[in-house]
């Protein structure tokens, strides 16, 4: 079905085409923060994390909390990251540790810890119905989503949607900065590419993993706390987010953090262009359109690691 | 300071690869493990490593057990395994890889002096500290393999087959190089190799295993003469 437009100018057509790239960016902005903490617990641990879906569902309750005492989003956003990284340390060091530890060899070695975390991810969800209920409560974007005028136009783009912007890039600056430059950075890729290299080097691979999956579960927080002040907050409400997220990952070769981004991007584009321009429905499907034809072309992702030359 | 083995048995899952493995490298020596594919070389690295399980048995070293303990912990101790198959990061640069043993460490100015070395020792490297390690030669991931391994400034060397997939000039530089760098720093090495020849040259000790069973313990020298070793892993 494509829109019909009565007599349409160029100003029109224009102010259109710059409102698709604009929620292309901030909303591909979020996938890349989901598809980031999915990358990021591959891996360091090649494990498939559902239960990011519930961590970071979990601190967005949280951060919903500190609103109600507190009243200030930013603070809440701070608390939401923070325990994101916390609920992520967590979960590796007292539940894929073990898990890890007597799973040690057969076909169960691949299933075991991601149906773990998927039973997780039911956990925390259950957990969450308990302490808040299951009802639909909502945050309050801490600036204003109405969409700018352009030419006289409102479009679909706020201000709420250029601090998600903004912040995923500061997010993601901080990231490269972390991965590129540090000491912390080398040991978190040293350990994601060779452990057992890693290992015989001294470094603490498993301390590494738990710090990677704290990485992961704040940058979830994060995508929570952006993520649903335009939608509604209840258990099951990052799932959808997950998926996308996944997809992305996906994309990128699972392996890439610019990967993971680049996915995401191509994803936002994907979807809001193919929303704009043809139809509304074509929500959900893009997306499995988009995987579908990476996978086909190129199996590994568009920005698997590039392996060595030779042996 | 001694690697004292004793007894030692290990298995890999219902197959026993190491059995009653018995044998002693005291400090500043070193020690050639030579015999087949199968023989259950690079079983007993990587359980002296700590990146394997044993079934029974000791080892330890300056008096103090290393079975059971966690690789990364037995590393800082000074116990360095450079494992085979060119054991670099491919994904990260010269540089980055010589860091990682330098990561831990407390003395930064200590690493730097001791990175100099290992460029110095392999100047090489030193050409390519930029270029990711998968770009490099055989011969070339080797030698940073064993610089990284030095940076650590270990104290018992555990190294598994350095000559696998060189040519036949880079095997006999690499083996003349460890040759060289181990009287320079008094390590203790335990040098796992197919190449027996190459191996038992620049050894002291030789250690010959058969299926998992020690069949001859005696000076490197002996056994390059010794006519049923020259046989059967020599091959003339």
């Amino acid at each position: 079905m494509i829109r019909q437009f009565a007599l349409p100018t160029w100003g029109s057509k224009m102010t259109e085409f710059i409102t698709a790239i604009l929620t292309s960016l901030s909303s591909g902005a979020i996938y890349a923060l989901m598809a980031l903490a999915i990358v990021l617990v591959w891996r360091s641990t090649r494990v498939i994390n559902f239960a990011q879906a519930g961590q970071a569902v979990l601190t967005t309750y949280i951060g919903y909390t500190v609103i109600q005492r507190t009243g200030s989003y930013w603070l809440a956003l701070v608390v939401a990251v923070i325990s994101g990284a916390i609920i992520g340390a967590v979960i590796d060091r007292f539940f894929m540790r073990p898990i890890f530890k007597r799973v040690k060899s057969g076909p169960i070695v691949m299933i075991a810890p991601v149906v773990a975390t998927l039973g997780l991810l039911g956990i925390i969800q259950a957990i969450i119905g308990f302490i808040w209920g299951l009802t639909n409560q909502s945050i309050e974007a801490p600036v204003s989503t109405g969409g700018y005028k352009v030419m006289g136009k409102v479009i679909a783009f706020s201000s709420y949607n250029l601090l998600v912007l903004v912040a995923v890039a500061i997010a993601m600056l901080l990231l490269t900065i972390l991965f590129q430059r540090t000491n912390i950075g080398l040991a978190l890729r040293a350990s994601a590419y060779s452990p057992e290299i890693a290992r015989l080097s001294g470094i603490k691979v498993d301390a590494v993993r738990t710090l990677g999956w704290a990485i992961a579960g704040a940058s979830g927080g994060l995508a929570g706390m952006l993520y649903i002040p335009g939608y509604f907050l209840y258990p099951n409400a990052m799932d959808l987010l997950l998926v996308f997220g996944f997809v992305a990952a996906v994309i990128g070769g699972l392996e890439s953090l610019f990967g993971a981004v680049a996915g995401a991007m191509i994803l936002g584009f994907a979807i809001n262009f193919s929303t704009t321009y043809i139809s509304q429905k074509l929500f959900f499907p893009t997306a499995f359109i988009v995987l579908v034809l990476v996978l086909l072309i190129k199996p590994s992702g568009l920005f698997a690691a590039k392996k060595s030359r030779g042996a | 300071m001694t690697l004292i083995v004793e007894g030692l048995t290990i298995d890999h899952g219902a197959i026993r690869a190491i059995n009653n493995v018995s044998f002693k490298v005291p400090q500043g020596q070193l020690a050639a493990i030579i015999g087949a594919n199968g023989a259950g070389k690079t079983t007993l690295l990587r359980t002296l490593s700590g990146l394997k399980d044993a079934t029974s048995g000791s080892a330890s070293w300056n008096g103090v057990s290393i079975l059971g303990k966690r690789a990364e912990d037995l590393a800082r101790s000074g116990i360095m395994h450079v494992s085979d198959g060119k054991s670099v990061i491919a994904e990260l640069s010269v540089k980055d890889n010589l860091a990682l043993t330098g990561l831990w460490q407390k003395d930064k100015k200590a690493v730097t002096e001791a990175t100099n070395e290992v460029i110095e020792l392999f100047p090489i490297l030193g050409q390519r500290l930029s270029q990711s390690a998968g770009s490099l030669s055989g011969g070339e991931r080797q030698m940073l393999a064993i610089g990284r391994a030095l940076i650590a400034r270990p104290k018992l060397l555990l190294l598994d087959e350095p000559s696998l997939g060189l040519a036949p000039l880079i095997v006999e530089q690499i083996f003349q190089t460890i040759k060289s760098f181990v009287k320079k720093m008094d390590l203790t090495v335990v040098l796992v190799e197919q190449n027996a020849m190459g191996a038992l040259k620049i050894a002291d000790e030789g250690i010959v295993l058969n299926l998992g069973s020690v069949v001859a313990v005696d000076s490197a020298e002996k056994l390059l003469n010794d006519p049923a070793v020259r046989s059967a892993y020599l091959g003339f």
